[in-house]
C-alpha cells in the first residue's frame, strides 16, 4: 500500500522517449511571466545605446516603400489595384515583415540558444513564443506608420476605403505570427543536424515575397501563375489585410479558410518537431 | 526514514562520438527503416561500451552512463564525484533537463533547481535588477517571487550601488556576485550545483558554501554538489557518490567515497616484496615500505597539514658497503614534484651490519598540494656516484586539503592551483 502511495507522489519523470504528443502545455504556462521578461529583454536591448531607439522600426518600412515605389510602381509600372502606390507597398510590407520576422528569427532559435538552452531547462517553446511576441511590438510600431500615412492620403481623398472586415485584424495578425512560428519551429529542429537549411532560410524567405501578393495584387497576377500563387497560404492573409485596410484585394471564406487549415496543420507539425528535437539537440547542435 | 526525492533508474547516455554531419540524412533512414519499419534493435546503438577516454572504442557510440541506480534522500547533501570524463557532467544535465536520458528514468519529488552556470541569461545591456528578473524567470521563479525577494537578493550580492547599472560595466566578480545571489534564492527542493560555482572571493565563497550548507542542513533541502574539490564536497556534503567510466562506483557517507575515490588512483600506503620480486643490487634488498602518519600508522589519506612518513625496510646482504637513499615524489599527473637523497647519512661512513634496517623520509604538513601521490626509491653510491636501484611507484598515498585556519587554503573554498601548497611566512 505504502508503495502505491510513494509511486504517485512522483512529480517529475525523466524519461528517454515520451509520447509525441506530450506537449507540456501546463509547464509553458508555469513559465508565463519568463515569456514576458524574454519580450522586454528583446525590446531593451535593440533600442539601449541607440540615439534614434524605436525609431529605427519607422526606417526599415520607409526606405522598402519608397524603392517599391520606384521600381516596382515606376519603372515596371506593376498594377496596384488603384490604390496609392505607397499605401499598397506599405500595407504588403507591413504584414509580410512581421511574418518573415517571425519565420526568420524561430528559424535560429536553437542555433542562437545553444549556450542557454545547454545549462538551464524552461519549456523551450518560451523562447519562439517570445520572439513572436516581441516582434509584434514591432510590428505594432509600424502598423502606427501605416495608419499615419493612411491618415495622410486620407486628407489628401485618395482612392481607398476601410471596410468592416477590419474587425478580422486581430485575427489576420495572430494567423500571420502562427504560420511564421510554425515554419520556424519546422525548420530549427531541423537545422540542429542539417545545417543547410540556414541558408536557405536567408534567401527562402525573400523569394517566398515574391510569390506572395507583396508587390502586386492577386487580381494582376496572370491566370497559369493564379493557382500557384493562392497555393501560398500568406497570399490570402495578405490580401485580405489589404482587403480590410484599403478596401481592395480578394478576401473570401475560402482563400481564409484555406490559409487556416495550412496555419493549423504546419503549427501543430512544428510543435511536435520541435518538441521531439529539445530533447537531445544539445548533443547535436 | 527520509524518503527518496530522486530516484534513479537504470539510467543510461549514450552519445555519438567524431563527426556527426556527413551522411547523416542516410543513417537517419538507415535507422528509422530498421528501427519503425523492421522493429529490431537500434543498429548505432547496440555496442555496449564503457567510456573510457583512454581507450580507442570499435563504435562511433559511447555510453557516457550506462545503467546507473541510485537514490537520493529529501534533505541529504550529496557530492558526485568522479575523475574527469567518469559522467558527471552528463548525469547533472539529465538531472537538469537539458538533455534527456537514451535509457532509464529518473523520477524526481519536487522542484528542482540546476546551477550549471551562474548568470544563464544574462544580458549585458540590462540593469543589474533587470538581470534579477530575467536570471530569475529563467531559473524557474515567478515575478512576484522574485519580487518578495529581490531586496535580500541585491542585499546578498552587495552590489547594491550598481544595481541599476547594465552588467556589462560590473567587473566580473560583481556579476558573479549578483548571479549567485539569484541562484541562492531559488525556492526549490531540490538544487543541484556544479562546481564552476565556486568562483569569486574567499569572503563570497564563505558566504556561498555557507547559503548552500544552509540549504540543506537548515532548510533541510536536498543539494546534489558536483565537484573535483574535495575539500569543498566534504565540508558541504553529508553523501557521496563516486562516478568511474559512467558507473556508479561508490555511494555512501561523503568519507567514504572521498576514501574510495582517492584509493582508486591506485595507490599504495604499504608494499611488500616478493624475495625474488624485490628491487635489489648485489648487496642490498628492499623488502618493504610504508606510508605512515603522525602516530606511526599505515594510512593512505593524509590531512593537507599532517607530515608524512615514508618508511623503507631493506635487508643488507653483505657488509662493509658504504652506499646512501634518495626518493623521488610525483603527483597525480606524474610531474616530478621533487627529488631527495640523504647526502649527510650515517651509512656513508659507517657501514650497516647485515640484516634488516629502516629509514624513514618525512614530507612536512602544509607543503603538498591536495592530491594522489606516489614516490620511488633508490639506493646509491658515492666516490664514483652509481645508482645501485631506483624503483618507480613504491608506495603512495593521498593527500587531502580542508577548509580551515590551520591550512594554507583557509576560508577559501575554490580552485586552488599549484603543485605544491606551503605554507609561507607573509610580512
Amino acid at each position: 500500500m505504502k508503495g502505491n502511495i510513494q509511486s504517485e507522489d512522483w512529480n517529475l519523470v525523466i524519461k528517454g522517449h515520451t509520447s509525441l504528443f506530450d506537449l507540456k502545455f501546463n509547464d509553458l504556462w508555469r513559465y508565463r511571466d519568463l515569456l514576458f521578461m524574454f519580450v522586454k529583454r528583446d525590446f531593451v536591448s535593440f533600442y539601449k545605446q541607440t540615439v534614434l531607439g524605436p525609431l529605427w522600426f519607422f526606417i526599415q518600412p520607409i526606405f522598402t516603400t519608397l524603392v517599391f515605389t520606384f521600381v516596382f510602381g515606376n519603372l515596371a509600372k506593376i498594377s496596384t489595384d488603384g490604390l496609392p502606390q505607397q499605401l499598397f507597398y506599405l500595407s504588403g510590407i507591413t504584414a509580410w515583415n512581421y511574418f518573415s520576422d517571425c519565420l526568420s528569427k524561430t528559424s535560429t532559435v536553437f542555433r542562437d540558444n545553444a549556450a542557454i538552452f545547454g545549462k538551464v531547462y524552461f519549456p523551450r517553446l518560451i523562447m519562439p513564443l517570445s520572439i513572436v511576441v516581441s516582434n509584434l511590438v514591432r510590428f505594432g510600431v509600424q502598423m502606427c506608420l501605416m495608419l499615419i500615412m493612411m491618415f495622410y492620403f486620407w486628407t489628401q481623398n485618395a482612392a481607398f476605403h476601410v471596410t468592416y472586415s477590419i474587425i478580422f485584424f486581430p485575427f489576420l495578425v495572430l494567423l500571420m505570427a502562427l504560420l511564421g512560428l510554425g515554419m520556424g519551429l519546422i525548420i530549427t529542429a531541423m537545422t540542429t543536424k542539417y545545417r543547410d537549411l540556414t541558408f536557405l532560410v536567408t534567401f527562402g524567405v525573400q523569394l517566398l515575397m515574391y510569390g506572395t501578393t507583396v508587390i502586386y495584387p492577386l487580381s494582376a497576377a496572370p491566370e497559369k501563375y493564379k493557382r500557384i500563387i493562392e497555393l501560398n497560404p500568406m497570399t490570402g492573409i495578405i490580401e485580405a489585410f489589404r482587403y480590410a485596410f484599403l478596401g481592395k484585394g480578394e478576401f473570401t471564406a475560402w482563400s481564409i479558410g484555406y490559409s487556416v487549415v495550412v496555419t493549423v496543420i504546419v503549427l501543430f507539425l512544428g510543435i511536435i518537431i520541435f518538441n521531439k528535437t529539445e530533447k537531445n539537440f544539445v548533443d547535436t547542435i | 526514514m527520509a524518503s527518496p526525492v530522486i530516484k534513479v533508474e537504470n539510467l543510461s547516455k549514450a552519445y555519438q562520438i567524431g563527426q556527426i554531419g556527413t551522411g547523416t540524412i542516410s543513417r537517419d533512414l538507415e535507422r528509422f527503416w530498421v528501427t519503425k519499419i523492421m522493429g529490431k534493435e537500434d543498429p548505432f546503438l547496440r555496442i555496449g561500451e564503457t567510456n573510457d577516454r583512454s581507450t580507442k572504442g570499435g563504435s562511433d557510440i559511447v555510453w557516457s552512463l550506462k545503467d546507473i541506480n541510485f537514490e537520493i534522500n529529501q534533505g541529504d547533501a550529496v557530492g558526485i564525484i568522479g575523475k574527469n570524463g567518469a559522467g558527471k557532467s552528463t548525469l547533472l544535465k539529465l538531472l537538469s533537463r537539458v538533455t534527456s536520458p537514451t535509457t532509464g528514468e529518473i523520477k524526481v519529488k519536487g522542484r528542482i533547481a540546476s546551477l550549471l552556470e551562474v548568470g544563464t541569461g544574462f544580458h549585458p545591456e540590462l540593469s543589474g535588477r533587470e538581470n534579477i528578473y530575467l536570471n530569475g524567470a529563467i531559473l524557474g521563479m515567478r515575478k512576484k517571487e522574485i519580487t518578495r525577494k529581490l531586496a535580500e537578493i541585491i542585499d546578498f550580492s552587495g552590489v547594491e550601488r550598481y544595481v541599476d547599472t547594465p552588467v556589462k560595466r560590473y567587473s566580473s566578480g560583481m556579476y558573479v556576485r549578483l548571479a549567485f545571489a539569484v541562484a541562492a534564492h531559488l525556492e526549490s527542493e531540490i538544487l543541484i550545483v556544479d562546481e564552476v560555482l565556486a568562483v569569486g572571493d574567499a569572503e563570497f565563497q564563505k558566504k556561498c558554501l555557507g547559503k548552500m550548507g544552509d540549504i540543506s542542513k537548515g532548510e533541510g533541502r536536498t543539494v546534489l554538489f558536483v565537484s573535483h574539490n574535495m575539500a569543498a564536497v566534504k565540508s558541504l556534503c553529508t553523501k557521496g557518490i563516486v562516478l568511474e567510466n559512467g558507473l556508479v562506483g561508490f555511494n555512501g557517507t561523503v568519507d567514504d567515497s572521498i576514501d574510495y575515490y582517492l584509493m582508486n588512483a591506485d595507490n599504495y600506503a604499504q608494499k611488500k616484496w616478493q624475495i625474488n620480486q624485490a628491487p635489489s643490487a648485489d648487496f642490498i634488498r628492499l623488502l618493504e615500505a610504508k606510508v605512515l602518519n603522525e602516530k606511526g600508522e599505515v594510512v593512505l589519506n593524509h590531512p593537507i597539514t599532517d607530515d608524512i612518513k615514508i618508511e623503507f625496510t631493506y635487508e643488507i646482504l653483505k657488509e662493509d658497503q658504504l652506499f646512501l637513499h634518495g626518493f623521488n615524489l610525483f603527483n597525480g599527473h606524474n610531474i616530478h614534484i621533487l627529488s631527495s637523497h640523504d647526502k649527510d647519512s650515517s651509512t656513508l661512513k659507517i657501514p650497516l651490519s647485515k640484516g634488516i634496517h629502516k629509514k624513514t623520509v618525512t614530507v612536512p604538513g602544509n607543503f603538498l598540494a591536495e592530491g594522489s601521490y606516489n614516490c620511488s626509491f633508490a639506493i646509491m653510491r658515492y666516490n664514483p656516484f652509481h645508482v645501485e636501484f631506483h624503483e618507480m611507484e613504491v608506495v603512495g598515498f593521498n593527500v587531502i586539503d580542508e577548509i580551515s585556519e590551520s591550512t594554507v587554503r583557509g576560508n577559501y573554498s575554490g580552485r586552488f592551483p599549484g603543485i605544491v601548497r606551503p605554507l609561507l611566512n607573509w610580512k
